[in-house]
């Protein structure tokens, strides 16, 4: 047998043990699933329905359509990620995990890693699966594109990555807050109250801050193609979503290496 | 081993904490007293790595909480028996705490079977009563087999079948030759088990010894007599070492002379003598006597905030 030692290794192991043992955490994961899935299907029936016309027929995103889902499921996945840190704030578990790990931060690296790991996992087949079945569903009005067509993966798999950020956030949100309401309230600013209060800017200010913003920055990259006017790029829109995640995820771990548990 | 040297906590303008200075020796039960609120809870939490010192230091095993490579086999502990994820099952609760540090599973059901969860280990740990959550907690503090271990308020709420257990188990700990420190605001829940006596009130040390010379020391056994003639027996008692007064039902109450020695004072006298016993101290009482003064001080300090 090893010796007995915590390391960053299994620390994740425990994180794992515990998120597959966490109903809630499980549930906030399938929710994503079947948001994704079911959503994108919806938006693509509706689409199919009215096909558009003119103009409109130029700018017709299929994949987007198809990935329509992944704007809802954010939140299911956000949820997660506040869920698996505010439970044992909630319930003091807290204390027990840190007095065995009690350089503190691996536990929350470890969560960290387990969250992103789990929601890529599940959100890259759901987002394959339901672009495979809207595009099924828009090609009866010859609307659809395959995934070999340029930038159609790279929206298809960054939907999915966009929900493991989302995931992230949520993490550091929690850790941040220490209290599940706060956490989720927070996550619902940042991703959809702010962007509502920049919108009442005046239009070109609001454009170019709404740029950005985590989620509009973020879905950049779902996008197959991106408008410049009101989106950036879509790797260096996913950049930015990436670096608030991380940024928050910094001023987390400093709370919670600081001070008391 | 626990050594806790000049330990202050302060959270903001409150003093939990203050220059606390004792050690917990391996191979006893030491038994943690204090009314609630006198800071024993933060000092676990101290000795747990969970709160930083203000100031002073806190080691266990020679090294400070945060610095062992493996924390559960060092010091094992039990702060909140309710603090578990309430859908999880106690065995996904120890595994979890298991593997942070590589202990192996079979380890897990070692514990278990310890402290007589097998039959609901795969429940979730929500549903547990009191006690069973208290064994739960035990568990978890014994995962590590540590050298040091740390329960507060373990015997709080457990019928009498659990307490009884309980202190077997910590008995059992202490004689392996493991350090045990056990909170309680009853001595008298302390006093069966524990061999040694931190006594803390607003923070600070109170009393640092053994069971039975704190007993000793808080308040002496006093005598009760009942006679012919009670004030005249009292004048003849009374000198700078024994005081005598008057109890509610008239009975003289003597304390400072054994009492063989009332005894042959009164028959020297030819006072006649209708009752004469020594009271015991009640573990009870010999520890309120001395949290008195804490307790009073801290009243006092809260009505001059206002």
């Amino acid at each position: 047998m090893s010796t007995l030692q915590v390391t960053q290794a299994r620390v994740m192991k425990s994180e794992w043990t515990k998120l597959r043992t966490q109903p809630g955490a499980l549930w906030s994961l399938l929710s994503a699933v079947i948001l994704v899935v079911a959503f994108g299907i919806l938006y693509s029936l509706l689409r199919v329905a009215r096909p558009p016309h003119g103009a409109a027929a130029a700018s017709f995103d299929p994949t987007s359509v198809s990935l329509a889902g992944v704007q809802l499921a954010q939140i299911a996945a956000g949820v997660l990620g506040v869920l698996l840190i505010t439970s044992e704030y909630a319930t003091g578990l807290i204390r027990t995990t840190l007095a065995a790990v009690p350089r503190r931060l691996p536990t929350l690296w470890g969560k960290a890693a387990v969250v992103t790991g789990a929601v890529v996992a599940v959100s890259v087949p759901a987002a394959v699966a339901v672009f495979l079945a809207g595009q099924a569903i828009l090609g009866r009005q010859h609307l659809s594109v395959s995934f070999g067509e340029p930038g159609v993966a790279r929206a298809v798999i960054g939907g999915a990555l966009y929900l493991a950020v989302a995931a992230l956030l949520g993490l550091a949100l929690g850790a941040l807050l220490r209290s599940t309401a706060g956490g989720i309230a927070a996550l619902f600013g940042l991703l959809f109250a702010v962007p509502i209060l920049v919108g009442f800017l005046p239009g070109s200010l609001a454009d170019e801050i709404g740029k950005y913003l985590p989620g509009t920055a973020g879905l950049a990259v779902t996008t197959v193609h991106p408008d410049p006017a009101t989106s950036l790029g879509p790797w260096t829109g996913f950049g930015v979503f990436c670096a608030y995640a991380l940024l928050l995820l910094g001023a987390a771990a400093v709370r919670m290496r600081r001070g008391d548990a | 081993m626990i050594e806790i040297h000049e330990l202050t906590k302060r959270y903001g303008p409150t003093t939990a904490v203050s220059d606390l200075t004792f050690t917990v020796r391996p191979g006893t039960v030491t038994g943690f007293l204090g009314p609630n609120g006198a800071g024993k809870s933060t000092t676990m939490r101290m000795i747990l790595g969970l709160d930083e010192p203000t100031s002073g230091s806190v080691t266990v095993n020679g090294r400070p909480p945060q610095a062992h490579a493996a924390p559960l086999h060092e010091v094992g502990g039990m702060l909140d028996p309710r603090a578990v994820h309430p859908s999880r099952s106690a065995y996904h609760h120890l595994l979890a705490l298991a593997q942070t540090t590589g202990i192996r599973r079979s380890r897990v059901d070692e514990v278990i079977d310890a402290v007589g969860l097998r039959s609901v280990a795969g429940r979730p740990a929500g549903k547990f009563s009191l006690g069973m959550a208290q064994r739960l907690g035990i568990a978890a503090a014994l995962l590590g087999d540590p050298a040091t271990v740390v329960l507060d308020e373990p015997v709080n709420g457990l019928d009498v079948e659990g307490i009884r257990w309980m202190r077997g188990m910590l008995t059992e700990l202490a004689s392996q030759g493991k350090t045990v420190f056990v909170s309680s605001h009853l001595m008298s829940e302390i006093a069966q088990t524990a061999t040694r006596l931190i006594v803390i009130g607003k923070g600070r040390l109170i009393a640092d010894t053994s069971v039975a010379d704190f007993i000793a020391s808080a308040a002496p056994a006093s005598v009760r007599v009942r006679s012919s003639d009670q004030p005249g027996l009292a004048a003849l008692l009374r000198s700078p070492d024994v005081t005598a007064t008057v109890a509610d039902d008239g009975a003289l109450l003597v304390s400072g002379l054994a009492a063989e020695r009332i005894g042959a004072i009164a028959a020297a006298a030819g006072i006649a003598v209708a009752e004469l016993s020594t009271v015991e101290t009640s573990l009870e009482d010999a520890f309120v006597d001395l949290t008195k003064d804490a307790v009073e001080y801290r009243a006092a300090s809260f009505e001059e905030e206002k």
